[in-house]
């Protein structure tokens, strides 16, 4: 069972390496945004079954780091988007 | 019992893998932005959900399970979050240009 779900893990991150590819073509920023937001998390997942898997409590507390870190990236990148001015909306950021 | 868990977390994981999969294609194969932030944050969260069920029988204490859910409870208040503010920023975006 616990090579099953080391497997499992490995395919998890394999479907987030390929998802990845939408960082290479984009095209806005966005969509670079939302792969990055995969890869938080895929990697969540993956983590999780492997901290399970070999009984280390650690591995579970590095899961929890990135799916913070994951909520951060996002909102940064939406203050970025926004130019700075978030809550108004009819101010255009980027002309 | 065990062989009904391990059943149970077979099934569940591999489902959950299955999403992983389905929210990965959409974000390559879906034309505009909207549609693949609908797949993504949708098919990713319902998968993390369904691993860590997956995993919840072989976790030995009822602090470590409850863990995993709060982490992927975390997980679902962050991704609905993000999609909100990604989809804003795509539709200024769209709208600015």
């Amino acid at each position: 069972m616990g090579t099953f779900l080391l497997g499992t893990a490995i395919f998890i991150l394999a479907t987030v390496a390929v998802g990845l590819a939408r960082i290479l073509r984009g095209p806005a920023d966005a969509d670079r945004m939302m792969a990055a937001q995969l890869l938080g998390t895929g990697g969540v997942a993956a983590l999780l079954v492997v901290g399970v898997v070999i009984g280390e409590d650690a591995v579970v507390n590095v899961a929890l780091t990135i799916a913070l870190l994951a909520a951060f990236a996002s909102i940064t990148f939406y203050k970025a988007a926004a130019g700075g001015s978030a809550r108004d909306s009819d101010d255009e950021g980027q002309p | 019992m065990s062989a009904a868990l391990d059943l149970f977390t077979f099934v569940a994981v591999s489902a959950g893998a299955f999403f992983f999969l389905a929210g990965t294609v959409g974000l390559l194969r879906f034309p505009d932005a909207f549609t693949r932030l609908h797949a993504l944050t949708k098919a990713d969260n319902l998968g993390l959900g369904l691993v860590v069920l997956g995993l919840l029988p072989r976790v030995h204490s009822l602090s470590g399970g409850l863990k995993l859910v709060l982490i992927w409870f975390l997980a679902l208040l962050a991704g609905a979050v993000a999609s909100q503010l990604i989809a804003g920023a795509a539709w200024r975006r769209g709208a600015g240009e």
